[in-house]
């Protein structure tokens, strides 16, 4: 059997969390895709990665959740939830020290998930035309009830 | 020059087809943005590590847009099928096949040996025909 080298077993565990970042996934996910024990793999994976794997996973998480703040309107909840957190407040606390300013700022230094919709003209037109447009013609009243309406 | 930003495919249902294009297939999130004032959402998805293209899916609309008719019409192409394609690329069909299917995806065609790669297709929920392959080197023209 080839010899694989260790660091290809630690790469499948971070591709784990790069591929599936919005799962339920945690440090114990990781180290099973490596095939490693939680503490050899932590130990391991911050040898040869730099980083625990904890911040790695937090981190992709983060990248995402700025993505989807930039170019989707939804709520920071709901950009929570996406990317695999479960609470708000640790969420909002990582992204404040991470990005150095809370999830609502950080979104409101870009253009609004709006200016990311490329709605050409055509659509806008097709879109934008009222439901209740009626073209029927009115028929010709008799000079009589005009007189009354006056 | 010009590029291809968008490709754009119909869909019965967005967030259906969301969930299907993320967690599934393991595409990213490009936009998702909701403009009321034209009841419009714009949902688009992408590969990661493709950051110039990407899927738009979109929800087949209601009058004004389109009538009744041609709105049943575009479905009823879709469900069979017939409402377009998008072609994806892989280095590795088997891990991706394997991928895909281990996460429920409904495969209409398993990999096989083409002429020009190995090409295997799947089915979004809406029931477009999604092809899969792993390219052989072509030579550039």
């Amino acid at each position: 059997m080839a010899f694989v080298p260790p660091a290809r077993h630690l790469l499948r565990a971070k591709d784990l969390a790069d591929a599936r970042y919005f799962e339920r996934l945690d440090v114990d996910d990781m180290a099973a895709a490596a095939g490693l024990s939680r503490a050899h793999f932590s130990r391991e994976f911050r040898r040869t990665f730099g980083e625990s794997p904890h911040a790695y996973l937090l981190s992709r998480r983060l990248e995402r959740a700025a993505a989807l703040l930039r170019t989707t309107d939804r709520s920071v909840a709901d950009v929570c939830m996406s990317v695999g957190l479960q609470s708000v407040g640790s969420f909002t606390t990582s992204f404040t020290r991470t990005y150095g300013v809370s999830p609502n700022t950080y979104r409101a230094k870009f253009p609004p998930a709006a200016s990311h919709a490329l709605v050409p003209t055509c659509v806008l037109r097709f879109y934008g035309r009222p439901k209740t447009a009626r073209f029927e013609k009115t028929a010709a009243r008799p000079a009589a009830s005009l007189a009354t309406d006056r | 020059m010009i590029k291809i930003s968008n490709a754009q495919l119909w869909v019965h249902d967005q967030d259906e087809a969301l969930a299907f294009w993320t967690e599934k297939v393991g595409m990213e999130v490009r936009a998702d943005a909701t403009l009321p004032e034209l009841n419009f959402r714009w949902l688009s998805v992408g590969p990661p590590g493709q950051v110039d293209i990407s899927i738009a899916l979109m929800a087949i609309p209601g009058p004004p847009v389109m009538d009744e008719k041609t709105g049943k019409q575009v479905e009823e192409l879709m469900s069979k099928g017939f409402a377009g394609t998008i072609f994806l690329a892989t280095d590795d069909i088997k891990a991706s096949y394997e991928e895909l299917k281990g996460r429920g995806v409904e495969f209409t065609e398993e990999p096989s040996e083409r002429p020009y790669g190995i090409d295997s297709a799947f089915r979004d929920p809406s029931g477009n025909s999604i092809r899969l392959a792993q390219l052989s080197d072509v030579p550039a023209a």
